[in-house]
């Protein structure tokens, strides 16, 4: 029944350390064992192997992206725009899949996904400055340092996250919120505002969603099957929904949707998210 | 989405708070909340969700004291007639047409099914559903109407022409009476307030209470069917105006003067309520509801004269009597001329246009609105949400607003910019459905 997340900031000397994913061992967060072992859902062991694999999976994704922001962070180096342009979006995917994670650890979102006024401006640094850069000014004059710190920013975050604790709350709170910053930003395209790749963004959201939902599926089965059904039918919808907007390896420019495919997506996010807020009731006893 | 109605997990109220002291208490929070510092973070409930959840279970129970106290403001949602139609018009509306999303029948029932429990709870001024003081879940009712008294809350629900498709197999169904209405003079009909699979009429002495009521009805309707357009009117305040007279519409006339008188239940038989007979059987004690969104020049209307005001309604504004006579009910005289030999109310004013011989009526029972403005123009954009019901449009709505729209003064003055027919299903018994004698 637990609905909080734990993410506490170790000592920084771990950060650096890099990815130690044996993170089971670390794993034993003094502030969560309290003196009722029965209050956590998680201490029941079927949530065990599903939370392990949500770790895993964020973990996996997290790695992918320092791999691939290197890959964008060494074009914008080297000034290459053509290609910096071309790695943005896939690039933040990876990121997008697990925004609840990061989320949950403060300071980091924004330093990686704030958006310009979202921030005061000496503090915005991140994707969007170099979004910017690169769309409207259609340069990367100015841009290593960003680069570089983006870069930083991302390998803290993936060290960050030996340090929450995923929880069944996280994951159930977690897929509505991803579905949530969906229907705020990007079905509204203010997400991205210089490159306009908002799809991509919202795809991966919806992933990441998916992902957990495929995960917690037959815990919902045994509670509610129609629950589950009515959820699985959201994101099949969903899917094809946005499988006509697929463009060679990406999906299309915001600026092509007209004002009817938003309203039908915006609705099929509504469709989908309004079951999925339900699922709670897997926390119950 | 039913989920909040049909089989929320059933959170007792012991139950629910057992379960918090023994989960969390406060003294393990502040210590959670001092490990880290910065990284304490509660999704879903933050920390003063969690410790207010007694202080919301004392406003519940009082708010149920208070209910017990006044209910002579619950208009019943059950009974032979839906509620709504001949109940004297409340203070508020909240409009709302909704578009089915769903192809399945099953579904569609299973909707109204919902809409009638969240309903019945509604009007008699309940929360909606079992689940709202579980901590882990997102409440079942959203909770703006928590502790209000019902103030006439009523909820009425139609079909329109565009639901006797192919999707559900029901062209067969279909009224004739429910037809699309014809193209009339003076229409710049917009898409946006316009149309719609369902209609939902929902009426409060509190706007609050009618939003609510909306909003709740859409949530549960997610993955079914979606909000096509909504619009919100009013009228003069009950407490504006204690002795209850004829409200006037925002070009200053008391309007609804001339309505059949809705406790004449052969008249109501005669002008609201279908029949069997009629065709339809399903419509039996049903009835057909027009809706037009029609804005209001303001601006054009507050530089005419008084005595063009007068002549385009064919009523005085101050006491609202016909011209030429001196109180409001005074007899409607089409036949009287003044001394020049010209009739005394206008040929083509509203009254004498909607009146044609007296023998077609409707029940009309429309609201003011005021959206904001228009910002091409920088007008307001305020005006009448008319609503009407009648037992057959084609043959009352349908010939009265062609003579209008052909040639009432009014027209001058305003433009009917959206558009919508519903069939009115009958009322429910406690324990049946809105829509059973249709699905
Ligand atoms: C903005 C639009 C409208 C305004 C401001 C308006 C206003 C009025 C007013 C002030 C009266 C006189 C008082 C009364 O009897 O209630 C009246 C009467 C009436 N109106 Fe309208 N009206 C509008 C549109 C319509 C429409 C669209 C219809 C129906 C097609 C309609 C049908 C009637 C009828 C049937 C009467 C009563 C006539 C009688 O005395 O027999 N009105 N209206």
């Amino acid at each position: 029944m637990k609905f909080k997340i734990v993410a506490f900031l170790m000592a920084c000397t771990i950060v650096f350390t890099g990815c130690g994913s044996n993170a089971a061992d670390k794993n034993e967060p003094a502030a969560v064992t309290t003196n009722d072992g029965k209050e956590a859902a998680a201490t029941d062991d079927t949530w065990e192997p599903i939370v392990n694999s949500y770790r895993q999976f964020t973990i996996e994704q997290a790695d992918t992206f320092i791999i691939e922001t290197e890959k964008f962070v060494t074009a914008v180096k080297a000034g290459d725009v053509e290609k910096a342009k071309q790695l943005y979006a896939p690039t933040r995917m990876y990121y997008e899949r697990i925004e609840p994670i990061a989320d949950a650890l403060g300071d980091l979102d924004p330093n990686i996904d704030a958006r310009e006024n979202d921030v005061e401006e000496k503090d915005w640094r991140g994707f969007h400055r170099i979004e910017q850069a690169l769309w409207e000014k259609n340069s990367t004059a100015g841009m290593d340092d960003y680069a570089d710190r983006l870069l930083e920013d991302v390998k803290l975050l993936r060290a960050l996250m030996e340090t929450v604790e995923v929880e069944p709350g996280l994951l159930v709170t977690g897929a509505v919120e991803l579905l949530n910053e969906v229907s705020s930003s990007k079905v509204v395209g203010e997400e991205e505002r210089y490159s306009h790749t908002d799809l991509y963004d919202f795809v991966a959201n919806v992933e990441g969603a998916s992902k957990i939902h495929e995960l917690l599926k037959d815990k919902l089965n045994e509670k509610d099957a129609a629950l589950n059904e009515q959820i699985a039918k959201g994101f099949a919808d969903l899917e094809q929904a946005l499988s006509a907007y697929k463009t060679g390896d990406g999906y299309v420019s915001y600026l092509e949707l007209k004002e009817e495919d938003t309203k039908k997506l915006s609705r099929l996010i509504d469709a989908l998210a309004e079951p999925l807020s339900q699922m709670g009731i897997i926390l119950e006893a | 989405m039913t989920r909040p109605i049909d089989s929320g997990p059933d959170q007792g109220e012991d139950k629910e708070t057992g379960m918090l002291k023994k989960s969390i208490s406060r003294r393990d929070l502040l210590r959670l909340a001092g490990v880290g510092g910065a990284g304490l973070l509660f999704g879903g409930a933050g920390v003063g969700g969690l410790f207010s959840t007694k202080e919301r279970t004392a406003a519940k129970n009082s708010a149920s004291e208070a209910k017990t106290a006044d209910k002579n403001n619950i208009i019943s949602f059950y009974g032979s007639h839906q509620a709504g139609i001949v109940t004297p018009p409340q203070d508020f509306i909240v409009f709302a047409a909704f578009d089915l999303t769903t192809a399945s029948l099953d579904e569609v029932r299973m909707l109204f099914k919902a809409w009638t429990a969240a309903s019945a709870s509604m009007t008699s001024g309940e929360m909606i559903g079992s689940s709202n003081n579980n901590v882990n879940m997102p409440p079942s009712d959203t909770g703006e109407a928590a502790g209000l008294t019902p103030s006439r809350t009523t909820i009425t629900f139609g079909v329109g022409p565009s639901f006797f498709d192919s999707r559900f197999g029901l062209a067969g169904k279909r009224p004739e009476a429910l037809t699309e209405l014809p193209p009339f003079g003076g229409d710049e009909l917009r898409s946006e307030w316009s149309g719609g699979d369902i209609g939902v009429q929902v009426n409060a002495d509190d706007l609050q209470i009618a939003f609510h009521a909306i909003r709740n009805l859409a949530r549960i309707a997610r993955g079914k069917a979606v909000l096509r357009w909504t619009q919100e009117g009013f009228q003069r305040t009950s407490g504006s105006d204690p002795t209850g007279s004829t409200p006037r519409n925002l070009m200053g006339f008391k309007d609804g003067t001339g309505n059949p008188d809705v406790h004449n239940e052969t008249e109501m038989k005669k002008v609201v309520w279908a029949n069997a007979s009629d065709g339809a059987g399903w419509m039996d004690r049903g009835s057909y509801m027009v809706v037009r969104r029609i804005r209001i020049r303001v601006e054009v209307w507050d530089r005419s004269t008084l005595g063009d005001q007068e002549a385009t309604f064919g009523r005085h504004r101050d006491s609202g009597a016909p011209i030429g006579a001196a109180h409001e009910f005074d007899k409607l005289d089409l036949e009287s001329k003044d001394d020049k030999g010209k009739p005394v109310i206008p040929m083509r004013s509203h009254v004498r246009l909607a009146h044609g011989d007296g023998s077609v009526k409707i029940l009309r029972r429309s609201f003011s609105y005021s959206s904001g403005m228009d910002h091409k123009t920088g007008q307001l954009d305020a005006g009448l949400l008319f609503i009407c019901f009648n037992r057959d449009s084609r043959k009352q709505f349908i010939p009265m607003q062609q003579r209008m729209g052909q040639s009432d003064l009014l027209n001058e003055y305003i433009v009917h910019t959206g558009s919508a027919v519903f069939a009115c299903f009958p009322g429910v018994k406690e324990g049946g459905y809105i829509g059973e004698t249709l699905f």
